[in-house]
């Protein structure tokens, strides 16, 4: 029988199915992080037992971490014990910890890719929802709750029900100016927040394959903003040449890659659900409300119609309806979270801004994904076309992201945010997220305003 | 994880869209290391102002309404997979959700610590957030053992899906966990071989 890539690796994967209800799949690879861990190390803890496989898992330090003088203790003391309790739940249990001052700290779904952990074929989960993330490499991974990041740690396994199947394909060239997370905010502004749930989506189509697999992951990272558990590409060529040589890519890799190539969807391999895109319809894309798929084209307007959860949006944020956003000032911009915090989105970024200042109204905080990120962003001298810009290089970690260390953006002000949630107070107490791509912010950082990229190319 | 069975309480109706995970428990209450004390910080922005008076015009801080049953609209726990969510929920006092749709994780999630999802139609759904804002002494019953939601003023009833395995869990009191561990060799033999 024909299939898609989805179920080939979660057939795999299944050790047991239980009659009218879920499946016992084995986790390959188990990221966790400080926030949601603690109650899951006590419940073992509390059981008397250890993590079952620690070698299969892989454990940072990132949505609490200050991104400015990490050499120096937490000062916030409940972030402090947070990522103090992960340090001592690691030493408890053999897990091997990229904590703070390691080099391969990081957000977990950047370090998991450019350490070469992620890999076509594989399962992995963390108690994080843009686990999506790593799906970009062909693998299933997927967000789970804490109860769950438990089960995985004392059993290697995870209780789920198999999802149904939609395909995405977009097909065609991509404009000017016009990025993956575009693509992505465009569809989530097609098919709504919801739109996605109960699905694992597959995307296809030739504009997808032609991306980088930075690319490629800051589509698959938003696929939980439609509702979706998560997203999958089939690796290719573009998937191989990325692993080549990362640190813990495997050792036989080309009789590796023999395997990984027979990973695709057959032709005939029916969806319960498909979607076709041009990718030339697609513009440069910003949010104006506060929920994802509260996105326009950048030359669009808000929409208009009667709409309860619009009117919110619209009071929240200080919008009219029917307003071009274009020209709007804003008050921050924030390059990063796993989104777009990889070297791709730093180049991108900084080829807008290198020669150029900063607006004097805007504070910009630029936020790399990984030690490894930072270090190279230094080594390629983006530190120095920052620095004459008027910006400053961070420290990595998730920062206004989600606003859980000291990186908050203040009530009422504008962030232009290339990370992946705009919901009320999720990047500060009453802040008003725009969310774009990394050149859309770089152009808003430059002119202050709400601004069409395209004009500064 | 606590037991369930049948429930019969009054409501409280939250008419809203798409609420996420982030307006549920926002991220700066995530600092904690045990399951206790999210219950204070339910909907914390939404029912607190800045100097942590009340915002009167929050559904939660209105006294004609009261009960363990929370009635949300559609998409209810959109966003991040915190389970802090479910335990804000549930330590506040709710057993059950009603919603005509709820997003994934959320669901795992409630599942998971015995706040019961009910996921109902969005004709009833609608029917019960006009009964309850009718009146807000209507009675709602929840069996769990049926499958059953019934407006007791109206005797309006409907019937509701729950995975078989889930439910066994949830009128039992049993975890994952427990059977994942009696898996053990099935687990080791599967390693074998994959
Ligand atoms: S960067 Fe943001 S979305 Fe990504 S893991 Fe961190 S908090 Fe979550």
């Amino acid at each position: 029988m024909a299939t898609t890539l989805f179920d080939k690796i979660w057939d795999a994967h299944v050790v047991q199915a239980i009659e009218n209800g879920p499946q016992v799949i084995y986790i390959d690879k188990h990221f966790i992080h400080e926030v949601t861990t603690p109650q899951a190390f006590a419940g073992l803890d509390k059981r008397g037992i250890k993590v079952c496989r620690p070698k299969q898992t892989i454990a940072t330090a990132d949505h609490n971490v200050p991104t400015k003088d990490q050499n120096l203790p937490i000062k916030e003391k409940l972030s402090r014990h947070q990522v103090d309790t992960l340090i001592e739940n690691c030493k408890n249990h053999g897990v091997e910890l990229y904590g703070l001052g390691h080099p391969f700290q990081g957000i977990v779904h950047v370090i998991g890719p450019e350490l070469g952990i992620t890999q076509p074929g594989i399962t992995i989960v963390c108690g994080d929802s843009h686990t999506s993330t790593h799906g970009a490499f062909g693998a299933i991974a997927f967000g789970i709750g804490t109860s769950e990041v438990e089960q995985v740690l004392a059993t290697q396994c995870i209780l789920q029900t198999k999802p149904k199947k939609m395909r995405i394909t977009v097909d065609g060239v991509l404009g000017k100016g016009v990025t993956s997370k575009d693509i992505i905010l465009y569809i989530i502004s097609k098919i709504s927040t919801s739109g996605g749930t109960g699905y694992f989506v597959e995307y296809a189509g030739s504009a997808i394959q032609s991306l980088s697999m930075e690319a490629r992951m800051t589509i698959c990272n938003m696929s939980i903003e439609m509702g979706a558990r998560g997203g999958i590409i089939a690796p290719d060529e573009t998937t191989f040449a990325y692993l080549k040589g990362r640190e813990f890519s495997p050792t036989d890799f080309d009789a590796v890659v023999e395997k990984w190539k027979t990973l695709k969807t057959d032709e005939e391999a029916i969806f319960d659900k498909e979607y076709t895109f041009d990718a030339a319809d697609i513009e440069p894309m910003i949010t104006y409300g506060t929920n994802p798929a509260m996105g326009i084209k950048i030359s669009d307007t808000v929409p208009a119609n009667d709409d309860a959860g619009l009117e919110k949006a619209l009071q929240y944020m200080d919008f009219q309806k029917g307003q071009s956003l274009k020209g709007k000032e804003i008050d921050y911009v924030f390059l990063g979270s796993c989104t777009n915090s990889r070297m791709e989105d730093f180049r991108q970024f900084c080829s807008l801004v290198k020669g150029k200042q900063k607006a004097p109204n805007v504070t910009v905080w630029v936020v790399p994904g990984s030690k490894q990120v930072e270090q190279q962003a230094i080594a390629e001298g983006l530190d120095i076309i920052l620095k004459e810009a008027g910006m400053e290089l961070r420290e990595p970690g998730c920062s206004a992201c989600l606003g859980m260390n000291e990186d908050k953006i203040p009530a009422g002000k504008y962030c232009v945010s290339t990370s992946n949630r705009n919901f009320e107070g999720r990047q500060g107490q009453g802040a008003r997220t725009l969310l774009a791509s990394p050149l859309m912010a770089a152009a808003a950082a430059i002119t202050g305003k709400i601004t069409d990229v395209r004009e500064l190319m | 994880m606590e037991k369930f069975t049948t429930i019969q309480t009054t409501a409280v109706p939250l008419n809203m869209e798409d609420v996420d995970t982030d307006q549920i428990i926002p991220a700066r209450f995530l600092k904690a290391t045990t399951r206790e004390g999210f219950g204070d910080n339910l909907f914390r922005d939404w029912r607190y102002n800045n100097d942590n008076s009340l915002k009167e015009d929050f559904v939660l801080n209105n006294s004609v309404y009261s009960g363990k049953i929370l009635v949300v609209g559609k998409n209810f726990g959109c966003g991040s997979s915190r389970e802090h969510a479910a335990w804000a929920i549930h330590y506040y006092g709710f057993k059950v959700v009603v919603s005509s749709f709820f997003a994934d994780i959320f669901k795992n999630n409630a599942l998971n610590n015995g706040l019961l999802p009910v996921v109902v139609s969005p004709e009833f759904s609608q029917k019960l957030f006009s009964e309850i804002e009718k009146n807000p002494q209507t009675e709602i019953k929840v069996d769990l053992e049926k499958q059953e939601i019934e407006i007791l003023t109206t005797q309006e009833k409907e019937s509701f899906d729950i995975n078989p395995y889930k439910k066994t869990c949830m009128i039992n009191g049993y975890d994952d966990i427990d059977f994942l561990l009696s898996l053990k060799d099935k687990v080791e033999e599967f390693e074998l071989s994959h």
